[in-house]
C-alpha cells in the first residue's frame, strides 16, 4: 500500500489545499504537510492548476458483457470510465442474457471487482428479459452480492402503465428506484432522427418529442401516485424539462438525467446520413440543447449520464436505418461538460461535483461514492487540468468501440489522475 | 455539376437546365433507326439495387447501353430484416472491379449518400431512389416532360402550377420534384391528407392543400402518386374507398382540370386506387411519355457525370463544367 500527497489541488469550492490519502480515506486536507509513515511509500502528485472533484459517478453505462464482448467488455468499459474520472458506473441491464436475474447481476458485478478499475454497480432489468410483461425477481437482485438499487428496462421502455405502477411500487421495499428509459413506442416505430423539419427532408423516420414527454408526465403522474420515487433516464427536449421541473414544484421525488451528446450536438449531423450521430434518444434541436443546459444549472436536471454505448465499427459503418443506436462518451463526458457548462458559466465545479459525482451516488445509493471532499471520507478523487485542450481521436481510447460522435472536435479539459479509495487507477492521463 | 446525383437540391437552375437540355438532344436518337452513341465507350456503369425496381433499373440500363458504356446490374437482396453483404462490401468489391458510375436504388434513406461520402468507393454515384428520401432522375425526367408540354419561351417552368397529389410523407419522387421543379420556377402544391403530408413541409417553399378539388382547375399539371394500401393498416387514411373519393383522380375530377393541363404518373400505378383506367389511358395522360423520356434524361446524367469534354452528339452544347 502506498500513501497519495497530492499538492495545491483545487477543491470544487475554489480553495487550494493539499490531499493525504491513506488507508483508502481523506487522512488530512488543508495547508499542513504530512509526514510519511515508516514503512509505507508516499507518492508526492503536483495538482498546480488542477481541479479536484470528487471521483465521478456515472448513472447509465452499456458495458456489453456479458453477450456483445466484441463491442466492450466490463475490463475495457470501466478502463475507459477510469480515463474519464470515473470512480464509479452504473452497468445496464440490456446485455444477452439480460441482467433480470441475481445470477446475472452477481457475474457483472464479480467482474468489475476484478477489473479493478473502477465500481461497477449493476443495474438490474425491471422485467424479464426486457419483455415488458412480467416483473423480473427485483428483489432478489437487490438481496444479491450486487446489491442492485437502480431497475431499468433502458433500451425499452416499460411502455405499460400497470406494470410500470408496479414496478414502481415493489422497489420500495429495498428503496430501489426504476429508471425508465421514456419512448413511447406506437409513436416510435421505425424511428431514426429526431421529429423535426430536417427529418421530413431525409427522409428519415420522426422519433417526436411527444414519445418522450408523454411518457414522463405518465410516470410522474404515477410515482406521485403511489408514492415512490423515479428516475428519467436520458431526457432530450425541452419540453421534457418542462415536466420534470414541474414535478419537482409539486414535490414529487423525480430525478432525471440529460448526456453530454444532448448537451453538445443537434440533429443538423443527421444531414451527413454518419450513423455515427445516431442515436436514442436522438440529438435534438438547438432549442432543445438550450432548454437541457438551462434545467441542468437551475437543478431540474440532477445528473449528467453518459449513456455509454459502444458499437463494433460494422454495426455503425454502414446506411443509417441499418445502424445501431449509440455513442461512446465515459472519456469525454466531463469535457463535454466543460465545454457545456462551466465554460459558458451556467454551472461552477461545485455544481460539477454536485451533476456528476454525489447526485448520482445518491440516486443510485451508492454510499461510498459522491462524498464530500473531506478528511475521513472515501479517497475517490479526479485530478482534472481544465486548461488543456484536445482534439478527439476515436483510435485513442480504452474502449473496444469507436463511436465517439467528437471524432476531430477540439475539446477542452483532460483527467489527469484518478483514484479509487486511495488508489490511481489513472495517472497522467493513462492507465495505471 | 456535382460529381454525384444525390439529391435534386444538388442541381442549381443552370445546372437542371444543362441535364434538360441535353436531355432533348439525346430524346432525338429515340426517333433514330440506330439508337447507339459511342460517347461513355470503356466507362462502366453498375446499376446496384438493393430494392426491387423493374422500371428504373430498365430505364438506367437502356440509357447507359445507349451510350456505349458496359452496364453490369448488381441485384443485391438485403434488407433491415435480411442482412446480405453489407453496402461497404458491395461499395469495396464495384471499386476494385472498376466501376465509373453507380447507379443505386435502396431502400435506406440516405444510402447513395453514405456510398459517395463514406470513402468506400470513387465512383461517381446516382441516387435512383433512395428509401423515402429522393428520386432526382425521376423529377428530371417528369421537369423534361412538363418543359415539354408547358415549357415557357424561356425553356424554364416559370410560374407553371403543378399538383403533388397522395402519399407525399412516404414519396421519395415528391420530395425531389417539390425540389426541382422550384428550382426551375414552378409553383408547387402538394395534396394529400394530413396524415400523408411530412412533418415539416411548411419549410420547403411550396403549397399544401388537403382538397384536391379546389387544386385542380388552377392546377398546368397534375401528378399522381401511388398509394400503397398497407398504409390503411397504419391508419393513415381509414379506407381505401375513402381515400378514392378525396384523392383520386377520375374522370369527373379530371374534367376540372384546364384545358391544356396534363396528367402524371411516376408508376407503377395503383389502378381503382388513387387513378382511375379511363385516366390513366385518356389523352391527358402523359405517363406513358414519361417512361420515354426518363432514357434520355438518365442518358444526359450519365453523359455529364462521366462525359467529360466532348459533345454527346454533334449540336449539343459544350457540357460546361461537367466532370
Amino acid at each position: 500500500m502506498t500513501d497519495h500527497l497530492i499538492v495545491n489541488a483545487t477543491l470544487p469550492g475554489g480553495e487550494v489545499a493539499d490531499l493525504v490519502l491513506r488507508d483508502g480515506v481523506i487522512a488530512s486536507l488543508g495547508a499542513e504537510t504530512a509526514a510519511p509513515r515508516d514503512g509505507v511509500a508516499l507518492e508526492t502528485h503536483d495538482a498546480r492548476g488542477l481541479i479536484a472533484l470528487p471521483g465521478l459517478v456515472d448513472l447509465h453505462t452499456h458495458l456489453r458483457e456479458p453477450g456483445r464482448e466484441d463491442a466492450e467488455t466490463v475490463e475495457t468499459g470501466t478502463a475507459a470510465a477510469a480515463r474519464g474520472g470515473f470512480t464509479a458506473v452504473h452497468a445496464m441491464a440490456n446485455t444477452d442474457p439480460v441482467a433480470d436475474t441475481a445470477g446475472v447481476v452477481e457475474q457483472v458485478w464479480r467482474l468489475g471487482t476484478e477489473a479493478g478499475h473502477c465500481d461497477v454497480q449493476p443495474v438490474g432489468a425491471v422485467t424479464v428479459g426486457l419483455g415488458g410483461e412480467r416483473l423480473a425477481e427485483l428483489g432478489a437482485m437487490a438481496d444479491s452480492a450486487a446489491r442492485v438499487r437502480v431497475f431499468s428496462d433502458d433500451g425499452k421502455c416499460v411502455a405499460d402503465p400497470a406494470l410500470m405502477r408496479r414496478a414502481l411500487e415493489y422497489v420500495r421495499a429495498f428503496d430501489g428506484v426504476v429508471a425508465q428509459h421514456a419512448q413511447e413506442p406506437r409513436l416510435t416505430e421505425g424511428a431514426q432522427m429526431n421529429e423535426g423539419e430536417l427529418s421530413g427532408r431525409l427522409g428519415l423516420q420522426g422519433w417526436p418529442a411527444v414519445a418522450e414527454e408523454a411518457i414522463i408526465a405518465r410516470d410522474c403522474l404515477l410515482a406521485a401516485h403511489v408514492g415512490s420515487r423515479l428516475h428519467v433516464c436520458h431526457v432530450s427536449t425541452a419540453g421534457s424539462v418542462e415536466i420534470v421541473r414541474w414535478a419537482k414544484q409539486k414535490g414529487w421525488d423525480v430525478t432525471a438525467e440529460a448526456c453530454p451528446h444532448h448537451l453538445l450536438l443537434t440533429d443538423e449531423l443527421a444531414a451527413t446520413y454518419d450513423p455515427t450521430y445516431k442515436v436514442n434518444p436522438p440529438l435534438r434541436s438547438a432549442e432543445d440543447v438550450a432548454a437541457l443546459r438551462a434545467g441542468l444549472a437551475d437543478g431540474t436536471i440532477d445528473v449528467v449520464a453518459t449513456d455509454h454505448a459502444p458499437h463494433p465499427h460494422e454495426d455503425k459503418d454502414c446506411e443509417w436505418p441499418a445502424a445501431a443506436f449509440g455513442m461512446t462518451g465515459l472519456e469525454t463526458a466531463l469535457s463535454v461538460v466543460q465545454a457545456t457548462m462551466v465554460d459558458t458559466g451556467m454551472l461552477d465545479w461545485a455544481g460539477v461535483a454536485e451533476r456528476m459525482s454525489a447526485a448520482p451516488a445518491r440516486i443510485g445509493r451508492l454510499g461510498g461514492h459522491g462524498r464530500p471532499l473531506a478528511v475521513g471520507e472515501p479517497a475517490n478523487i479526479t485530478l482534472y487540468d481544465p486548461s488543456a485542450v484536445r482534439t478527439v481521436d476515436e483510435t485513442r481510447t480504452a474502449s473496444l468501440s469507436r463511436n465517439t460522435p467528437y471524432r476531430g472536435m477540439e475539446l477542452p479539459g483532460r483527467v489527469v489522475a484518478t483514484f479509487l479509495r486511495g488508489r490511481p487507477t489513472v495517472l497522467d492521463g493513462e492507465l495505471v | 455539376m456535382r460529381r454525384h446525383l444525390l439529391s435534386a437540391a444538388d442541381l442549381s437552375r443552370d445546372d437542371a437546365e444543362l441535364v434538360l437540355a441535353t436531355a432533348q438532344e439525346l430524346r432525338s436518337l429515340a426517333d433514330r433507326p440506330i439508337k447507339k452513341l459511342p460517347a461513355l465507350r470503356g466507362r462502366t456503369v453498375v446499376n446496384l439495387f438493393f430494392e426491387d425496381s423493374t422500371r428504373t433499373r430498365i430505364s438506367f440500363e437502356a440509357a447507359a447501353k445507349r451510350l456505349s458504356a458496359d452496364v453490369i446490374n448488381f441485384a443485391a437482396k438485403g434488407s433491415s430484416v435480411s442482412k446480405g453483404e453489407s453496402l461497404k462490401d458491395t461499395a469495396l468489391t464495384l471499386e476494385a472491379m472498376g466501376a465509373d458510375a453507380v447507379v443505386c436504388r435502396h431502400w435506406a434513406s440516405g444510402a447513395p449518400h453514405r456510398l459517395a461520402t463514406a470513402g468506400w468507393s470513387r465512383s461517381c454515384v446516382v441516387n435512383a431512389g433512395d428509401g423515402t428520401h429522393e428520386h432526382p432522375t425521376q423529377a428530371l425526367l417528369d421537369a423534361f416532360t412538363l418543359q415539354r408540354h408547358l415549357g415557357t419561351s424561356s425553356g424554364g417552368l416559370d410560374g407553371r402550377r403543378v399538383a403533388i397529389v397522395g402519399d407525399v410523407l412516404h414519396s421519395r419522387v415528391a420530395r425531389s420534384n417539390a425540389l426541382l421543379l422550384r428550382t426551375l420556377g414552378a409553383e408547387v402544391t402538394l395534396v394529400a391528407p394530413p396524415t400523408l403530408l411530412p412533418y415539416g413541409v411548411e419549410s420547403w417553399g411550396v403549397e399544401t392543400s388537403y382538397d384536391l378539388d379546389a387544386v385542380l382547375p388552377k392546377t398546368d399539371a397534375v401528378m399522381m402518386l401511388r398509394v400503397q394500401r398497407e398504409r390503411m393498416n397504419a391508419s393513415y387514411f381509414p379506407t381505401v374507398r375513402e381515400y378514392s373519393r378525396r384523392y383520386g383522380l377520375d374522370g369527373r375530377r379530371m374534367a376540372k382540370l384546364a384545358e391544356h393541363a396534363i396528367v402524371m404518373h411516376p408508376g407503377p400505378m395503383v389502378r381503382g386506387m388513387e387513378i382511375t383506367a379511363d385516366v390513366a389511358d385518356s389523352d391527358r395522360s402523359v405517363i406513358v411519355e414519361q417512361v420515354t423520356n426518363g432514357v434520355a434524361v438518365r442518358m444526359a446524367v450519365l453523359y455529364l457525370l462521366l462525359g467529360g469534354s466532348e459533345p454527346a452528339i454533334a449540336g449539343v452544347p459544350e457540357a460546361g463544367g461537367a466532370r
